[in-house]
This record gives structure tokens, sequence and C-alpha cells, in this order.
């Protein structure tokens, strides 16, 4: 690469500051956390002493070593790296989301010590880092970068960059579950939001796209591998594995989901009435004491009839509806949803035949027994014990590995390409031949399928079937995870799902705030980013239809999702 | 009213002329009280080019509408190999007949490659349970679909386009890379509604090339253009339409000579092509 030409030369001269300013503030971040931050132990899990870091000192001393890291990859031992990731871009948003975090950590500790005399010296240390390396990261001039397309591949450091993520996201996962003071949590949050915008700008999760289309394989093996090991981590407490399980399902359906609205593109607002179906068959076929149905099949058996209900629901819903435009859809799945909670309601005997015991809905529902393995005991594994919830969270974790690989493949089909080019100009696919009605009843079985398989399951989880567990309201939150995740991606909708998940279960506090919060995200995601956080590309360019410099940066990139995985 | 046409056109023998793809007869389309298409005799042979002229608004687009299923003409029919096809676009091109826009209707946000797949989506059945277990069934066709694609591309001249999105693409990419999944659904009968608007001369040669080369590979192509030289080089017979109504339907002679067709021109419109030309 050229060095930069005169008008660079100057701002260089002029900007010799920022570097070493942005270093030291770094650094100072970095130190900070050895010190103490408040007087008082007992609050936010003892930040009083020093060389002891704990929670907010932790995170200040993570977003510094991001910062450290940035700095020397601009100028120094690193900079080698520096041809590749947009250092000063990274730094200017470390600075200030730092300082954002440092504020924050501040209140926190003012409003649970009372008042900011509580500060000891190791949190003005802090503030005073965040301010230098935000001043000095705007002088820090951006550098010239080459493009990760030429990159040569270094398969050991890359494989070993996703091992050290993955493991980053299981310490993490297990650290924020454990956390009940909301301030820490909120902390981390922030942190990692922070630390997430930094390395975003600094080009390191294109980066990651590239590793991750050249090794999917280790990718998704490393992530199943982090995700199994996880209820090791809880040391058999079943209280975060309940929220854990509660995420898997919501993840599941929400994937289920996905195909429906993010590859089909079509809008289901009665999403939760197939989970709900699938749950009032696992119910009905159980040996629950007010089961409805003496029958009880192998759980596999049950699990293909929940599934079939539901993907028949879906075609009976779907077929009269999907010929129309897709307003009417949204319409018409919106009234199924309250037609099937209405209907699990009045099926108690008094209004036609007794299905589903009405608003008592069927409890007592014993748990899973698979080839001898009763769900219901805890079990010993390598000397930690895993509770009741871990076993259900294997079973899940199954079922999402199965929703995925039906997701992801689907996607990269004949099938996939069609309901593409039904998104993109549907009398154009059809002047084409492409059954353009067919894949859109496809879509919306397939989805109704996976929802059903998932019901099943949750049955016997949540030990109860009842009507006003399957409101509209879950179909809106299932729908939310999609868009905010980002429509068409996997990834996407697992991080959607999770936040709505468990920032509720986390954060009791806000919950009646929750709805309005919520749709105020909603409201921003639709202004920033409506292709939500991990966005397809696809999805990306649909969105931005007049963006001519992201079409030609996909087109660089290639479109992943279009990569001929079975193509030899 | 069929001439066997023997003459020997920008140096290449035409081939005899085989049986009657397409028969349409009487067709009519009304689109509320304007009579778009009126009482419109028209069929097309093997191995023949037949050009559709006429002023703009003359109905040409639309007459290839109810040729090709999109709309369903108030009366007459549309015979295929002799077979009444129901007027479904999907069905039309599984028996054999496909494609372009004047508007060029492409597939924005996928590559080439994949736009030509998907032409080739009505050749091919793999399913969903195929499809997810990766069987042998979605391998072959996987296969199969990619090489044929990435062979049409070769064939139109796009072959080094093939990872490019088509909103990417240059105006004369485009319209090739339409004609290229046109093809893709193994056509027996191609209609290309205006393939060189909008190109520029040496491009509208290269198409001229390209229809002669698809017409080599045995199939019939029908041409709606506004280009006359173009047309009257290319074209074993041409139909005049005028506001709905074949005007004159012969050989590229007869109509350049029909006093009626120049006046259509000069009364309505423009017999030259011209930039300012409308497009629908
Ligand atoms: N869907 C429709 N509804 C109502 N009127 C229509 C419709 N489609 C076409 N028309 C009318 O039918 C007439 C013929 O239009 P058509 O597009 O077929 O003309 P054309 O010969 O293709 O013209 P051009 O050379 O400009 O493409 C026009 O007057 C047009 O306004
Ligand atoms: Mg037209």
């Amino acid at each position: 690469m050229n060095l930069p030409t005169l008008p660079d030369t100057l701002r260089e001269q002029h900007s010799g500051k920022g570097w070493p300013l942005a270093l030291v503030g770094s650094l100072l971040l970095l130190v900070s956390g050895l010190l103490s931050w408040s007087f008082d132990p007992s609050i936010l899990g003892d930040i009083s002493i020093a060389f002891w870091p704990a929670s907010l000192q932790l995170f200040a001393m993570i977003l510094g070593a991001v910062g450290v890291l940035l700095a020397l990859m601009h100028r120094g031992p690193l900079h080698r790296l520096g041809d590749w990731f947009d250092t000063a871009l990274g730094l200017r948003a470390l600075g200030t989301g730092s300082l954002l975090f440092v504020v924050f950590s501040l209140v926190a500790i003012a409003s649970e010590a009372g008042g900011l005399v509580n500060v000891n010296p190791g949190g003005w240390l802090a503030l005073a880092g965040a301010l230098l390396l935000t001043v000095g990261a705007r002088f820090v001039p951006q550098r010239q970068l080459n493009s990760f397309a030429k990159a040569k591949a270094n398969p050991v450091l890359e494989i070993v960059v996703i091992v050290l993520g993955m493991a980053a996201i299981l310490f993490g996962a297990a650290y924020v579950l454990g956390r009940d003071d909301p301030w820490i949590f909120v902390g981390f949050l922030v942190m990692a939001a922070v630390a997430f915008m930094a390395l975003a700008r600094a080009g390191f999760f294109t980066w990651m796209s590239h590793v991750a289309q050249r090794h999917r394989h280790v990718l998704t093996l490393a992530a199943f591998v982090v995700a199994f090991l996880f209820p090791f981590t809880q040391d058999g407490s079943d209280a975060n594995m309940s929220i854990a399980t509660q995420v898997l399902i919501f993840a599941a359906t929400a994937i289920g989901l996905n195909i429906v609205v993010g590859l089909a593109g079509l809008l289901d607002l009665g999403y939760i009435a197939f989970l709900g179906s699938g749950a009032y068959v696992g119910a009905m076929m159980s040996n629950a004491a007010s089961a409805t149905i003496g029958w009880k099949p192998p759980f596999i058996v049950v699990m293909l009839i929940g599934a079939c209900v539901a993907a028949t629901l879906g075609l009976i819903i779907g077929s009269p509806t999907l010929r129309v435009s897709g307003d009417y859809l949204a319409i018409v799945t919106l009234a199924f949803g309250e037609i099937f909670r209405l209907s699990m309601f009045n099926l108690d005997g008094n209004n036609g035949p007794d299905l589903t015991n009405g608003p008592n809905g069927i409890p007592g529902i014993p748990d899973l027994n698979l080839f001898g393995f009763d769900f219901g005991k805890p079990h010993t594994v390598f000397g930690i014990q895993l509770g009741r919830f871990s076993n259900y969270y294997f079973i899940l974790l199954l079922l999402i590995g199965f929703i995925i690989l039906v997701f992801t493949r689907l996607n990269n089909s004949r099938i996939g390409r069609g309901w593409v080019a039904i998104r993109e100009d549907e009398r154009a696919a059809e002047a084409m031949g492409v059954n353009t009605f067919g894949l859109k009843l496809l879509g919306f079985a397939v989805g109704a399928f996976l929802a059903g398989l998932a019901g099943t399951i949750k049955a016997h989880q949540d030990t109860a079937a009842s009507p006003d567990q399957y409101i509209f309201l879950e179909s809106a939150f299932l729908l939310a995870a999609v868009v905010l995740g980002g429509m068409g991606t996997v990834a996407g909708v697992l991080i959607g799902a999770t936040i709505l998940k468990l920032l509720p279960e986390k954060l009791r506090f806000f919950s009646e705030y929750r709805l309005l919060l919520f749709g105020l995200l909603l409201v921003i995601m639709m202004r920033v980013r409506p292709e939500g956080l991990i966005a397809s590309k696809r999805r990306q360019l649909e969105f931005h239809e007049d963006d001519e410099e992201l079409a030609q940066e996909v087109q660089a990139d290639h479109l992943i999702d279009a990569a001929p995985e079975a193509a030899r | 009213m069929t001439v066997i046409d023997t003459e020997v056109q920008d140096g290449r023998a035409r081939p005899q002329r085989g049986a009657k793809v397409l028969d349409a007869e009487q067709v009519t389309m009304r689109f509320g009280g304007l009579v778009a298409v009126n009482k419109v005799d028209f069929d097309v042979h093997e191995g023949e080019i037949v050009g559709l002229i006429g002023p703009n608004g003359a109905g040409k687009t639309t007459f290839f509408n109810c040729l090709t299923g999109m709309y369903k003409p108030t009366s007459g029919t549309v015979k295929f190999y002799g077979e009444v096809l129901p007027p479904k676009p999907r069905a039309v091109v599984k028996a054999g007949m496909a494609r372009t826009f004047q508007n060029i209707r492409l597939f924005g946000n996928m590559t080439a490659l994949e736009n030509v797949m998907v032409g080739r989506y009505c050749r091919t059945t793999s399913g969903a349970i195929t499809s997810v277990l990766h069987g042998p069934k979605y391998r072959r066709e996987e296969a199969e679909s990619r090489s044929r694609a990435q062979e049409l591309l070769d064939f139109v001249g796009l072959g080094k386009s093939s990872e490019l999105l088509a909103r990417n693409m240059p105006y004369g990419d485009q319209r090739r890379l339409e004609i290229a999944r046109a093809l893709a659904t193994d056509p027996k009968l191609i209609l290309l509604d205006e393939p060189t608007a909008g190109m520029n001369p040496l491009e509208t040669q290269q198409a001229m090339d390209l229809i002669f080369k698809i017409r080599d590979q045995g199939l019939a192509v029908v041409v709606i253009e506004h280009d006359m030289r173009f047309i009257f080089q290319l074209c074993d017979r041409v139909l005049c339409l005028v506001r709905g109504e074949a005007l004159v339907w012969g050989t590229p002679g007869e109509v350049q000579s029909d006093p009626r067709v120049v006046e259509a021109y000069i009364g309505g419109s423009e017999l030259e092509d011209d930039e300012d030309e409308v497009q629908a």
C-alpha cells in the first residue's frame, strides 16, 4: 500500500499527540481497575479492595485492555495488524463508550452508597483515563487499510481466535447469569456493548465473518461445544438453568419463525399458536392425571404427532390466505392466534369435546423419560451435578441444532433461492416458473412443524399446558426477537431471543416498563438498523435498495449465505 | 399465407421452418373500455424468428402477457404445440415458453449465477426433505443447476460475471442476464420484450448475434423492437400491431414496403428508434 500523501502527512504531524494520549488513557483505565473504587465494601460486589478487581473494576480493565490492544495495533509492536483493522475508528468508539461506562459506574456508586463522596481515587482515575482516551482518539489519524478479501488466511490463528471468542462467550454468559445485582448486570451489558462497538468499528467482525466463512464447521462445532459446556459452569444450580432452558425454547421457536418471516418473507402474527398446539398434543398424550387422550406412545412419536398437527393447522390457515397479498396473512394469522387460545380455553367438555380442560389447562405433566433416562432427576457427570433443567437444556440443544440445520439447508437450496426470488419480485418469479404459492405454503408449514416439535418438549418442561401461556404478546415477542436480531440469520435471532428473554428475567425491577422499553427499542432499531443486529447480507441489501456502496461491498465479500456448501 | 423464405441474411442460411410451436387465434384483451389487443392471429414455427412491431401503446407487451399467461385473454385461444395452455405463467413456462421483460425484472439482490439458477427451478424437483438431508437427488440437481447456469452465462457472454450482484451489473449485461435466465427454463420458444432498449450500437449488434445463436440452438424466437433496422435484419416474419389490431403480418420486405405501416408510425409516433422512447 502507498503511504498517505501530503494532506495526510500534515495531519499526521499535527496529531502526533493523539496516539500517546489514547495509549495513556487506555493504560489508566487498565490500572484503575487495580485500585479501590469505593469506600463501601458492601456495594456492587465489593469494589473497595485494591489489587482485587471485581465487577465494575474488572469491566474497566477489559475496556482498557481493548484500548491498549487497538493503540498498539495502530503504532507499536502490533502495527502490522493495523494495516487490516481500522484502529482509529475503533479507538474513537471505545473512547466515547468508555466514558459512558465510567460515568455509569460513578452514578452506580453514588446511588448505591449515597453520593459521589464515596468514590475512591480508582474511580476518578478511570474517569481521567476515559477522558484522555476520548480526546486522544479524536486525533488519531486513520490509516490506509487492506481489504480482508485479499488477506492470506492463517488457519491456526483463525481457529484459535474462534475458540477464544467462544470461551469468552461462555465465561461471559456464566458470569452475567451469576450476577443478581442489577447495577452490575447493566454495567456488564454496557461494557460488552462498548467493547462490541469498538471492535465492530475497527472491522473486527468483518474479519470474523470471513473467518466464519472459511471455518464454518469449526465455528458451528465450537458454538455447540460451548453451549454444551454451559450447564457444567453452574455448580448444580437450577435457577440459571431454568432461565437458560426458557431462552432455548424461545430461541428455537424464533428461528422457526425466522424461516417464515426471514426466508419466505411472510408476516405471521400468530406463530405462538403452533408452539401451543405442539404443547397441547404433548400434554394430552402424556401420563398426566388430567391428560385427555389415554394413549401414550413413545415420546418421539408424540413429537412427530405434535409437529404434524401444527403443520396441518398451518396448511389450513395458509392455503386460503397465501394466495392473496401479505397484509391479509398478517391479519388472518393474528386472528388464528386468538382463535387457538379461545379454543383451548373452551374445549372443556361444556362446549364441544373435553380436550384441554378449558382454563385449567393440563397440569401435572410428568417429566420426560427417554430410554430410561429420567429428565426429572439430577444426574452427576464428571463429578458435577446437573439438575432437572440441565437435562431439558441438553434435549433442547439437540432440537435447536436440528432447527438450525433445517434453516440453513433450506436457505441454501433451490427452495431458498425460490424464496429470495419471491421476496425480490413475486410476479417475475412466477413468470420464471417458480411455484410461488407452493413455496410460501411450504415455508409456513415448515415453520409450524418446527414450532410444534418445540411445543411437545415445552409441555413437559413447564409441567403444564394452559391457554394463558399462548397469548398474542408471546407471538409479538417472537417477532420482535426476529426483527431485532436480524431477519434471515440464525446468529441474529439467537442474540435477539437471548436479549428479549434474559433481560426481563434479570431486571425484574423494570418489568412494569418492559413493553414500553421493548417498543422503544424496536422503534430505534427500525430507524437506525432496520436489518437487525446481525443482518443477513441479502436482507441488508433489500433494506438498502439504493445503497450502491453497500452493494459493491457485499459483492466483494461474496454473499455469505449463498456460499454453495453442497456444490461439489 | 405461409411463404417459406430462403433468403440469405447476415451470411447465415435460415434453417428450414419446422412444426408450429405457437398458435394464437383471435386473442383479445380488454381493460375496461380499452381494447389493448383486438382479435390478433399469430403463429410461430420451430427455428423461426418473428418480430412484433408497433408504435408505443400498440399493445405489444399486453399481447406478450396474454401469450405467457400473465393475463388471461378476454377471448381467444393460445395453443402451444396444439395444446391450449392454462393462463398460468408457471404452466406456460413448464410447457416451454419463456420471456424477458421490457422493464428489466431481475432479482437484483441475487448474483448473476443465482438468477439463472432460479430459472432452473421449474426443471428440478428436489423438495424440502432431500434439501435438508442433502440427499443424492439434491446433490445431483444442485450440481446440475449450477453447471447449466454457468454454461448459459458463458453462452450469453457473461461467464466472468457470475458472482456479480444483478443490481450492480451494467444495463446491457442485465438484458443479457434476463435472456440467460429465460433460457435456463429450457424453453422451446423465447419471447423477448425490447431486448436492445437502451443499448449502444455495438451492444445491439451483439444482441442480434446472440438471438441468431439462440435460434441456431433450435429455439423459436419472438422479438418486440422499435429499432426497424434491427427487426428487418433479424426476423423471418413480422407482425405490426397498431392500436391493438394486427395491421400487417408478413415477411420483412412486405411489412417494410406497406404504406399503412409507414403511416401508422408517422401518424402516431416515429419510425426509427428514438432516445426519448417511453418505457412502460
Ligand atoms: N394492466 C393494464 N391495465 C390497464 N391498461 C393497460 C394495462 N396494461 C396495458 N394497458 C394499456 O394497454 C395499452 C397497450 O399497452 P402495452 O404496454 O401493451 O403497449 P406496448 O405496445 O408494449 O407499448 P411500448 O412500445 O410503449 O412498450 C396501453 O394503452 C396501456 O395503457
Ligand atoms: Mg411494451
